[in-house]
C-alpha cells in the first residue's frame, strides 16, 4: 500500500504525502544498490509479472532489476512471444497469468487505462509502465526523485517540459508529481504538440525555447511519439530540431549555468537533443536511468508486501 | 534504569568491550554498528567512550533490518525503510552490534545477515543495554547492560538522547489486556 492506494496507475490521484513515501524509500533502495552485495532478501518468495504489450529497453529491464535486487522473482512476458498473436483478449491474458498466483502486475500497454482494467480484474497490485499517452507513473517518480536529489527540494523551483507534450505519458506523469512537490512548470514545443487545457495541471505554455527554459532549473527533453501519431504534427523533423531541439550553442547562450539536462529515453539523437548535449555536464540522463531501479524497488516494496490489501482500498 | 544508572552501565560496558577487544588483540579493529533506530544513539556514546579507552576513534556504522525482516507478511503496512550506513570495509573487523533491547533475537537475526551482505567479520558481539528474556532464536548477546524479567505483554521503552540527557530512561509499561 502506498497511502490509500493499492495500485500505482497514476500519479494523478497521488498525494504529495505519497509521492514523498516513495522517493524517501527510494532513497535507502539506493543505498542498497551500491553495496558490494546488491540483494536484500525482503520480497523473497514473491513474484512480479511483467507484461509488456510495447516495446521497452530502459523500464522493462529497469522493473526487473529492482526485482531481483529485492529477491522477488520477475516472469517476462512480452507480447510479440505470447497467445496475444493468436487472438487472446487483454483480460483473458491476465486471468490466466492471475491464475500463476503473482504477488504484482506490472503493465505496459499502448492503450490508455488498461492497467487500470487489469487492476479492475485482479487480486494482486498493479503498477503502470505506461498506458498510451495516459501516463508513466514510475518515470515521473524517478524524475522527481532526480531532480530532488539534485536540486534539493522542489518548491519554487522551474521545471521546462519540450516536445510532444500532447503524446507524452512522461509528461503528463512529470506535470502531476512535479505540481505535488511545489515545483513550477513549463511545457514548450509546437502548437500542434501542445493538448489544449494542459494549463490545467499547472503549466504555463510556451512555444519559443529560448522563452521557454530561461532561468529554468531543469530542462526535460522529450521524443517524438511518431508510435502514437497518426498524422504529421510538423513539418519535418529538420526543422523541429532547428526550433526546439538543443545543442551545445543554445544551451550556453540560453541556459543558466547550473540547469540540467533529462530525457526519460530513447533519445532521438540529432532531433531533440544534440551528442554535446545529451552526453555533456549538465545531463544526467544516466542518473535518472540509475535512480529508476531505487524507486521501482520502492514500488515493488510498498506495493508486493505486506498481507493481501483490503477489498475497500482504492486504485 | 535512570540516566544515572544508563550512564554508569553505558561506562561498564565500554570497559568491558575494550578489555575483551585488547585481549583478543583486535582492538585496532573494532568497528561499532548500531542497528536502527535503538541502537545508534547508544552506538555513538560508546564509540567515544571506546574511543578514550582505546585511543583511537573506532569506525561506526548504522544498519536498518526492515529489508530483513521476515514478517513483511503479518505486518499491515510494509514496515518504514530507514539509511542503512556501513561505508567501512567489514572484511577482516571485529564488529560490536548494538540494540537497545534483546527480546526475540529476531532483530539480532535480521541485522547479522544484512552485516555479511557487506563482507566478511572477523567475529561480532552483541551489546544491549536492556536484556529482558524471551528469545525465540538461539541468540545471546556478548554484553548486557542489565537483565529485566517482564512478562510478554510488558513494554520495555528506551528513552535515549544523542549525548546523554536527565530525562534518558529504561521504562517498563504494562499494555492493558
Amino acid at each position: 500500500m502506498i497511502g490509500s492506494h493499492k495500485h500505482c496507475l497514476g500519479l494523478a490521484d497521488y498525494s504529495r504525502q505519497e509521492i514523498l513515501e516513495v522517493l524517501d524509500l527510494a532513497v535507502s533502495m539506493k543505498e542498497v544498490l551500491k553495496r558490494p552485495i546488491k540483494k536484500v532478501p525482503s520480497l523473497r518468495g514473491k513474484s512480479v509479472v511483467n507484461l509488456f504489450f510495447e516495446a521497452s529497453t530502459r523500464t522493462r529491464s529497469s522493473f526487473e532489476v529492482a526485482a531481483k535486487v529485492l529477491s522477488a522473482d520477475a516472469l517476462n512476458w512480452t507480447a510479440a512471444a505470447s497467445s496475444v498473436s493468436k487472438g487472446e483478449t487483454l483480460i483473458d491474458t491476465v486471468k490466466n497469468l492471475e491464475a500463476m498466483r503473482p504477488d504484482l502486475i506490472v503493465i505496459r500497454h499502448s492503450a490508455a487505462g488498461a492497467p487500470a482494467l487489469v487492476a479492475s480484474r485482479v487480486r494482486c497490485a498493479v503498477i503502470s509502465a505506461g498506458d498510451g499517452a495516459h501516463e508513466h507513473p514510475s518515470q515521473g517518480l524517478l524524475d522527481c526523485f532526480t531532480l530532488r536529489e539534485k536540486l534539493g527540494a522542489l518548491e519554487g523551483k522551474t521545471v521546462t517540459i519540450v516536445g510532444d507534450i500532447t503524446h507524452s505519458r512522461v509528461a503528463r506523469s512529470d506535470l502531476y508529481g512535479l505540481r505535488r512537490l511545489g515545483a513550477r512548470t513549463r511545457v514548450c514545443g509546437p502548437p500542434t504538440m501542445i493538448p489544449p487545457g494542459i494549463e490545467a495541471l499547472g503549466a504555463t505554455v510556451h512555444h519559443d525555447l529560448r522563452e521557454a527554459v530561461a532561468g529554468a532549473d531543469a530542462v526535460i527533453m522529450l521524443r517524438i511519439q511518431h508510435e502514437r501519431i497518426g498524422e504529421p504534427l510538423i513539418p519535418g523533423t529538420r526543422e523541429y530540431s532547428r526550433l526546439w531541439g538543443l545543442n551545445g550553442r543554445k544551451a550556453a547562450e540560453w541556459l543558466t549555468p547550473a540547469c540540467l539536462i533529462m530525457h526519460p529515453g530513447p533519445i532521438n539523437r540529432g532531433v531533440e537533443l544534440e551528442p554535446d548535449v545529451a552526453d555533456g555536464p549538465r545531463s544526467v540522463i544516466l542518473d535518472q536511468v540509475e535512480n529508476g531501479v531505487a524507486v521501482r524497488m520502492a514500488l515493488l516494496y510498498l506495493l508486493a508486501g505486506g498481507p493481501e490489501a483490503a477489498g475497500e482500498a482504492k486504485a | 534504569m535512570n540516566a544515572v544508572d544508563i550512564d554508569r552501565a553505558m561506562t561498564r560496558l565500554a570497559g568491558e568491550v575494550a578489555e575483551r577487544a585488547r585481549g583478543e588483540d583486535s582492538a585496532s579493529r573494532l568497528a561499532i554498528v548500531g542497528i536502527r533506530r535503538g541502537g545508534v544513539h547508544l552506538a555513538s556514546r560508546l564509540r567515544a567512550r571506546l574511543a578514550r579507552l582505546l585511543g583511537h576513534e573506532p569506525a561506526l556504522g548504522t544498519v536498518d533490518i526492515a529489508l530483513y525482516r521476515d514478517d513483511l507478511d503479518e505486518k499491515g503496512a510494509a514496515p518504514v525503510v530507514g539509511p542503512t550506513d556501513v561505508r567501512f570495509p567489514v572484511d577482516g573487523t571485529t564488529i560490536l552490534l548494538v540494540d537497545d533491547v534483546l527480546y526475540t533475537g529476531r532483530t539480532v537475526r535480521a541485522a547479522l545477515d544484512e552485516l555479511v551482505d557487506f563482507g566478511r567479520p572477523r567475529r561480532v558481539w552483541l551489546l544491549v543495554l536492556v536484556d529482558r528474556g524471551g528469545r525465540e532464536l538461539p541468540i545471546a548477546a556478548d554484553f548486557v547492560g542489565t537483565r529485566l524479567s517482564v512478562e510478554p505483554q510488558d513494554d520495555v521503552q528506551v528513552r535515549l538522547t544523542e549525548g546523554g540527557a536527565p530525562q534518558d530512561a529504561v521504562i517498563v509499561t504494562r499494555r492493558a489486556p
